[in-house]
């Protein structure tokens, strides 16, 4: 496959505004979605809409075998030993709140929740609201200087012998890539259970649930070029099997009546209610997209298209990069020297550059770096040379007007 | 706007635009580009009196914004007079353009007040949609929340 039709694939990227084409650098955010995803979900609705699991016609039957093939495509595109170690949920954030709710009568008081220090609030409030139903205790893994997770600190905090040690498998602010395999042996070799949010990791590398040997590995399909409104949460069986369901009602039961209640088996258990069957099927959609890629030449084109990135923002000159390292997956987090991020982001969008500005959903990544906030740039599979070199002129035109 | 801390009479009164609203106007229709238009607003920004950091304070501040951005108002002689400040320079110098327009005025003619028509005219269609972060719709709503509340 040659990669510069592999844009062409992306209809949202083919326009322009006030004569600047759409130049998306905010891919990290959400990613866009290839013609195919979207023709699966409009086929869906057109031919086979019905609700799953409740085959008594063709039309069920159909959405259901097409719904539960997904299951079986994400076992294999993570490594998954079961299909039933996968559950839908409607992203990250719900993937986190069902573990987190799910493990409440496990946690006692005063024990101890490690958590990234750099993690999206996704992956910190949620337990913070499980120390505060359990009086268990929060603590951050600190950072080193570059912005990596400090490894001899996370050590230190090992030896006090964790119950739960949550981590991001890619910084979704700074593009940092954390050694999660190596982190999750040691969190186990202490008996901790390990959650890995790789929201910012699924669309750019090979994930092997196995590998990493967590307990649990979440993530959401519009950031792999799938849906909004659906996720995924990957369980060890065992530990899927012992978490209090956070949603009740349909489809999670076995039996029903009011002198009591039976729940379903996995998967069903934690997927209570009607699904989001198009974006499952969407998702299903994704994956084949992504499956489809020539990976290696996929992978090593954006890894370079990145380090271009990085070098040439840096080549600006009065630029503050943080955590920039060439082995970075994904994203770019910046200042223009003393100028406000929302300064920067209205006057990039001013000529068609797509750039997040803000806090990113990492207030505590902020007070570390001390930043209010800060610019970030990301691509994905789509992006290419010419959309760096128009946010590099873009910025060329905001340090103009600036400094 | 029940707010502790309040800047004095003095203070709102002293307030002073480089400009008028119809120069302001004419400015941004000669503008032959958007640089020169954000030119135009950064400069304004710069010309409104920095707010003092002890009026920098959360119970002033305008919700809704990516960038701090805080706003007082006082009504004094039946006008309605307003301070206010950002930490990003366009975000501040968009509130300027609001207060060159609103500042000084009646309840009436802040009610009268279409702000969207006047950010249209000025060339500057889309600030003022909900859906950005630059807390200009947030602080238009909270100027015209002033001039009514007063009444």
């Amino acid at each position: 496959m040659d990669l510069s039709t592999l844009r062409s694939q992306f209809p949202a990227l083919a326009q322009s505004n006030d004569g600047y084409p759409l130049c998306y650098l905010d891919t990290a955010a959400t990613s866009q979605k290839p013609q195919q995803v979207i023709d699966a979900m409009n086929h869906y609705y057109q031919f086979d809409n019905a609700n799953v699991h409740r085959a008594a016609h063709q039309l069920s039957a159909r959405a259901t075998t097409q719904y539960e093939a997904v299951r079986d495509k994400l076992r294999q595109l993570i490594c998954a030993e079961r299909r039933e170690e996968i559950i839908f949920t409607h992203g990250t954030t719900e993937s986190i709140n069902i573990v987190a709710h799910g493990l409440t009568s496990q946690l006692k008081p005063g024990e101890l929740i490690l958590i990234d220090s750099a993690a999206h609030h996704a992956n910190i409030v949620p337990w913070q609201e499980l120390a505060q139903r359990t009086g268990a205790i929060v603590k951050p893994i600190p950072l080193t200087g570059d912005c990596r997770l400090d490894i001899t600190a996370f050590d230190t905090l090992l030896t006090e012998r964790p119950a739960i040690v949550a981590l991001s498998h890619v910084s979704n602010v700074l593009g940092t890539v954390n050694p999660v395999a190596e982190l999750v042996a040691k969190a186990k070799q202490v008996g901790a259970l390990t959650l890995v949010d790789g929201a910012q990791a699924i669309a750019h590398m090979d994930v092997d649930v196995q590998a990493i040997d967590c307990d649990f590995y979440v993530f959401s399909g519009h950031k792999m070029y799938g849906p909004t409104g659906i996720g995924v949460l990957y369980g060890r069986f065992e530990q899927l099997d012992m978490l209090a369901p956070l949603m009740t009602g349909g489809e999670m039961i076995k039996s029903v009546s009011f002198s009591g209640t039976v729940f379903n088996q996995l998967p069903n258990r934690l997927e209570a209610g009607t699904p989001p069957i198009a974006e499952v099927i969407g998702l299903g959609a994704a994956i084949d997209f992504l499956n489809a890629l020539p990976k290696t030449l996929v992978r090593e084109a954006e890894q370079a298209l990145l380090v271009y990135l990085q070098d040439s923002l840096q080549g600006l000159g009065d630029i503050e990069l943080y955590g920039a390292h060439s082995d970075n997956l994904g994203a770019v987090a910046f200042n223009l020297a003393g100028e406000h991020h929302q300064d920067v982001g209205i006057l990039l969008d001013q000529q068609g550059i797509a750039v997040r500005c803000g806090h990113h959903c990492a207030m505590p990544l902020m007070q570390i770096l001390q930043l209010n906030g800060c610019c970030r740039a990301s691509i994905g599979v789509y992006s290419n040379k010419a959309d760096i070199d128009n946010f590099i002129t873009a910025m060329k035109s905001v340090k103009e007007l600036l400094l | 706007m029940s707010q502790s801390i309040q800047p004095s009479t003095a203070d709102f009164l002293a307030v002073e635009f480089s400009q008028s609203a119809q120069a302001t106007l004419a400015l941004f229709q000669q503008a032959n580009n958007w640089q020169e238009r954000y030119r135009h607003i950064m400069l304004l920004g710069k010309s409104l009196t920095k707010l003092a950091d002890k009026y920098r304070v959360e119970s002033a501040q305008v919700r809704g914004c990516e960038s701090d951005a805080w706003l007082y108002h006082s009504e004094i002689d039946g006008k309605h007079y307003f301070l206010a400040d950002s930490d990003a320079r366009i975000v501040k110098g968009l509130v300027t353009l609001l207060l060159i327009a609103c500042n000084g005025k009646t309840s009436a003619e802040i009610n009268a007040f279409d702000a969207d028509d006047y950010f249209t005219q000025l060339g500057l269609q889309g600030q003022l949609s909900p859906s950005r972060t630059n807390g200009l719709l947030a602080l238009a709503q909270a100027i015209k929340a002033g001039a009514v509340d007063s009444k």
